[in-house]
Parts: C-alpha cells; sequence; structure tokens
C-alpha cells in the first residue's frame, strides 16, 4: 500500500518523489513523511545500537535509541547481551538515563519497580498489593530481537524480518576488513563526538557516500595535513569507486591501498606516524608489529555505509539519530584496539579529534552545508536533489554489484531505492 | 594556601588579557603567550585529568593550535567563516596551587556567540598551569571544562 501524501500544496505519491537519478526535496521536510520513516524504516529493520566493546563486563550498559524509542543495551550475569526498551511497565517512566555505565539493576525511580539486567522484573514496593494482580515474571522490560556481527550490535522491533546476516549481505566483507583496524587488537569503542545539526537524517546519510563533498569542503581540513598525506585524501581522480551492495549498503572506496590494512606492510613509514613508531618500537615492539600497528593506525581507506543508521567511516562508527524531520544528531564513535599499545590508542584519538566533533577541522564543515541544504528544502513548493552523477559510467564489480566512479552517487541510489521499498512495503499490521 | 593580592591580581590580569585576545580575535598574541610544550584541552568527560588517554573535544599541542587559528583565519572553512563574534566575560578566579614559578588557577568563563542570527551560550570552569615570566605569565595548560561537554553540541570555531 502506497499512501498519498498532502505536502506543500502539491501531491505526490511516494513513487513521484523517489526516481532513480533524483529525489524531491520534500523527503527532508515533509514532518509526515518523517512520521513514517520512523514506524516503516526505524521500526522494521536491522538498527545499530552499539557495539560489544561497549558493553565489556557483566552489569556494563549503554543507552541508544531506535527512532524516538530509548533502548538499553546491557549484559547480564550470564555475559549475555540483551536490547531493552527503556521503560518500566508500571508508568512508562525510563529506568535508566545515563549514557553507558554500570550497574546491578535497572530501578525506575519514582515507585522503585526494579528489572534485572536481562529486563526481568525483580522487585516491586509493597507487593502484597499487587497478589492474586500480577506476576511478577509477566512484566519484564519489552525486550528486542538482536544480533551481532563481527562485534557491531544491531537490534530490530520486527521479529518476522530476515536475519542480520542476511541484511548486511555484502556488507559483511567489508565489516571485517573495517575491523583490520585494531591492529591484531579487537576493536574497541574509545569515545564518542556528539554533534547536532538542523537538518535532515538522511542528509547525513548521503553524506557518508558522498566524495565529490570532500576537497571542496574539507578544503581547510586538506590543509592542515602534511603534503603526504594531503596527496593520499587527493583521491577524486584516483582508482576508487562506489559499489551498491544491496539493502541500501554501499561501499566508497577512497584509497584502495588502505583497503586492506595487512597488505603493503613494507612500505615506508609516513611521516606523519614517524612519532607513533618510535613510541612503539621504545616501548620495545619488534618491527613488524609495529608496521602491523601503524598500517591499522591510518584507519582504512573506505566508508562502509549501512543503512539506515550507521557507517564504518574510514576510522570510526558514524551514527545517526533522526530527532525531528529537520534535526538529527551524530555520534562519531572512535576505535581503537583492546589492549593495544597506549601509544597506538592515544594516537587514533588524536587523529580521531583533528577531524571530527564540534571543534574538529571537517564535522564542522559538513554541518554547515547540511544546514544550507535544509534551508533549500523549505524554501518554495518544488524541486529536487539530483542523484545523477556518474550514472552513465557503471560497471560491474568484482562482486557482481553495480558500481560506479569514486565521486558517483551510486550509494546514495542505492539507499534511496532501500528507502523506497522500505517505505512503501505493505507493514505488517498496517 | 595565604592570601596573595599581588599574585592573585597578576593571575586575573593575565586571564583577562587572554579572554579580551581570544574575543577580539587577535589569534597571533594568544599564541605568543603559550609554551612550546603548552596544551589546550577541552574535554569530553567532566572529571577527568589524564587527557591524553580520552577523547577530547580539542588536544592542541603547539602545532594543533597554530593550525586551529589558520582554518579559523584562512577562509577556506565555511563554518569559521560564519562565526561572527564571541564575547566572554571571567570571573571568580582561584589560585588552586603554587609551587616554584608555577601556579594553578581556576575561574568561571561565561560566553556568549551569535552564530546564524541565533544566541549561543557556554559556561565553563578554565583551569590554567602558569609559569612566572618576568612580571607576567605564560601559559602551559588550559583546560575548558564546558558545563554541557556530555550533551549534543554544534560547531565551534573559536577558541574557549
Amino acid at each position: 500500500m502506497t499512501e498519498l501524501i498532502n505536502s506543500q500544496a502539491i501531491e505526490m505519491s511516494l513513487e513521484e518523489r523517489v526516481k532513480e537519478d533524483r529525489v524531491h526535496k520534500s523527503l527532508y521536510s515533509d514532518p509526515e513523511i518523517f512520521e513514517q520513516e520512523l514506524d516503516r524504516i526505524f521500526n522494521n529493520t536491522w538498527v545499530w545500537v552499539g557495539h560489544e566493546s561497549e558493553v565489556p563486563e557483566v552489569g556494563s550498559y549503554k543507552t541508544a535509541t531506535i527512532g524516538r524509542q530509548s533502548v538499553i543495551l546491557s549484559r547480564d550475569r550470564k555475559k549475555e547481551l540483551h536490547v531493552l526498551v527503556n521503560r518500566c511497565k508500571h508508568r512508562g517512566a525510563t529506568v535508566c538515563e545515563g549514557k553507558k555505565g554500570k550497574t546491578r539493576a535497572f530501578t525506575c525511580p519514582y515507585h522503585g519497580w526494579g528489572y534485572a539486567l536481562n529486563g526481568e522484573l525483580r522487585a516491586l514496593p509493597k507487593p502484597e498489593e499487587y497478589e492474586g494482580v500480577i506476576d511478577k515474571k509477566d512484566y519484564p522490560l519489552d525486550k528486542l530481537r538482536h544480533e551481532t556481527y563481527n562485534g557491531m550490535v544491531f537490534a530490530t522491533f520486527n521479529d518476522q524480518i530476515e536475519s542480520l546476516e542476511d541484511f548486511l549481505g555484502g556488507a559483511k566483507k567489508w565489516i571485517d576488513l573495517f575491523m583490520k583496524q585494531g591492529g591484531g587488537y579487537p576493536v574497541k569503542v574509545l569515545g564518542d563526538h556528539r554533534f547536532r545539526f538542523p537538518g535532515n537524517w538522511k542528509i547525513q546519510l548521503e553524506n557518508t557516500t558522498d566524495a565529490y563533498h570532500f576537497p571542496i569542503i574539507h578544503k581547510s581540513f586538506i590543509s592542515s595535513l602534511d603534503d603526504q598525506t594531503s596527496d593520499i585524501f587527493d583521491f577524486l581522480d584516483g582508482a576508487g569507486y562506489v559499489e551498491d551492495l544491496g539493502n541500501g549498503h554501499s561501499v566508497m572506496v577512497m584509497i584502495p591501498e588502505l583497503v586492506n590494512l595487512e597488505d603493503n606492510l613494507d612500505e615506508p613509514i609516513p611521516e606523519r606516524f614517524e612519532q607513533l613508531a618510535e613510541a612503539l618500537r621504545a616501548e620495545g615492539h619488534e618491527e613488524a608489529e609495529v608496521r602491523k600497528l601503524v598500517r591499522a593506525a591510518h584507519g582504512t581507506g573506505f566508508n562502509l555505509n549501512l543503512y539506515p543508521n550507521v557507517a564504518c567511516s574510514m576510522a570510526f562508527f558514524r551514527v545517526l539519530n533522526p530527532v525531528s524531520v529537520g534535526e538529527t544528531e551524530i555520534h562519531h564513535v572512535a576505535i581503537g584496539g583492546e589492549g593495544a599499545p597506549e601509544a597506538f590508542n592515544q594516537k587514533r584519538m588524536r587523529l580521531h579529534e583533528h577531524f571530527q566533533g564540534p571543534m574538529g577541522f571537517g564535522t564542522p564543515d559538513d554541518a554547515e552545508a547540511w544546514e544550507r541544504v535544509q534551508k533549500g528544502a523549505q524554501s518554495g513548493t518544488d524541486g529536487w536533489i539530483l542523484l545523477n552523477r556518474g550514472q552513465a559510467n557503471l560497471h560491474t564489480s568484482k562482486d557482481g554489484n553495480v558500481a560506479g566512479a569514486v565521486c558517483s552517487e551510486t550509494g546514495m541510489r542505492a539507499a534511496y531505492q532501500q528507502w523506497l521499498r522500505s517505505m512503501t512495503a505493505d507493514s505488517k499490521e498496517a | 594556601m595565604t592570601p596573595n593580592p599581588t599574585l592573585f591580581n597578576a593571575v586575573a590580569e593575565f586571564i583577562s588579557y587572554e579572554a579580551d585576545l581570544l574575543d577580539h580575535k587577535e589569534y597571533q598574541d594568544w599564541l605568543s603567550l603559550w609554551s612550546d610544550d603548552g596544551l589546550y584541552i577541552v574535554p569530553i568527560d567532566q572529571n577527568t585529568t589524564d587527557y591524553a588517554s580520552h577523547l577530547n573535544f580539542a588536544y592542541d599541542d603547539a602545532e594543533m593550535r597554530e593550525l586551529r587559528v589558520k582554518r579559523f583565519m584562512g577562509g577556506e572553512s565555511v563554518s569559521s567563516n560564519a562565526m561572527e563574534r564571541t564575547i566572554r566575560s571571567v570571573s571568580r578566579f582561584r589560585i588552586t596551587a603554587t609551587e616554584g614559578d608555577l601556579v594553578e588557577a581556576r575561574c568561571a568563563m561565561q560566553l556568549s556567540e551569535v552564530r546564524h542570527d541565533q544566541t549561543i551560550h557556554y559556561s565553563a570552569d578554565l583551569e590554567y598551569r602558569l609559569k612566572r615570566q618576568g612580571d607576567s605569565f605564560v601559559l602551559h595548560q588550559k583546560v575548558v571544562r564546558l558545563l554541557n561537554s556530555n550533551a549534543y553540541l554544534r560547531t565551534v570555531a573559536f577558541v574557549f
């Protein structure tokens, strides 16, 4: 069933708004479309909720958002993960307000209902008044289906959809490559930058598969790099490519030499990593280990865009949370290696700070552009967002996927076609 | 600690001078206040003192400070070009430690910025480590503890 939506004095079906080569700007600005997205996409797709390293021990938890719903990712006493709706079964108050931490239980502050780490209701004050009324075992926190791939934890409110691995499909190989940047150690979250911009979430979704913008909007970042590194970031005329991985996912390879971080370990150590190499040698690491860690410290040469809310973006996870049709929160999650040398993890954090976050040399300029896209989307009644770059220059990748040049809009086309499929699919219980 | 009005006044004067330089974008003079190994740090974690082992908003050594100033003033950064003015006040000074020619002090800062016609307000604790030099100081470390560092921030295209 496809609903017609009244919007800005025009009536267009979703199919009319999403063409292969362009989408209507109302996708950024129509509040009714946004409400539908929360239901049809965020409540019915695999959504990233965290990385296993964020909840390492019994009692560890972190909160996340799926659409407007707050959820808790927790690790119980058997070390199993749970994704719980953050809402007490009594009055509906949130039972957890921290970003992350450790706890023995989730206790509602209002009337003291206490839930175990696996969501089971364990305690409630004045139980005699509930005798013959309710049974505690019938009132656990609502649980979401969740599955993990290579440390990445996803959850969904829909029990019927395909398995996570089927959903990720062609993206799995790229996730495996991305995780090599632990330098031989398991990837570990080191912290995150939280950033907010006044614009629609899909503007950020597109950005992660948009190489075209890099040399323009990020000119000041490139100017702040040494010559050797700025040459690496001069990738628009290089051999990179964008590949449609199915289900809205795509990969944009900007620096082909950095696809597999275990390759080319014999190459000279770049100038900006000399200090790190020296520090590692001083700690007594063998040269092979030094080279492996230095290579991993670069981060990968690709952005893997996972529909709808997370990306494995060169050296970090980019997570987006839609707040309203014109407001989006972003987390740029820094990663390093669990148990890796401190010098390695510190270098990773310093590189992250250089580009990311509200004081980084990259993110603020992106956000400035996104804000303007949103302003443009709100002016006038008609207008299109073009997605046609590189459309006449496609090829078939080694894996048999549609692929285009590094600066092509192949990844955006993939995401919007998936968007249309999710938005127009018959919903479970319509 | 025994009150030392002379030291107090010298510290307050130095910090006020720095605030004035920053509001008036006299960045070259600001850069010259620093020692070569000085660090300008804006942590995310409200309580940490081990900044190097944590992710920060900014962890600037001399090179990064210069690059940051260059980015603000160079004209290539669209978000920096959108920065208009800041007005800040510093107050509630307190000398927290002295050792040899090193002085540690903290104060409160209130800063307003106009960005895209909106006034944005920041409050922060500033922590300074200063080294005496003649009748003034050299900046060794400045830590900006934002009141809302755990919240979702937007672009900061100036020095706190």
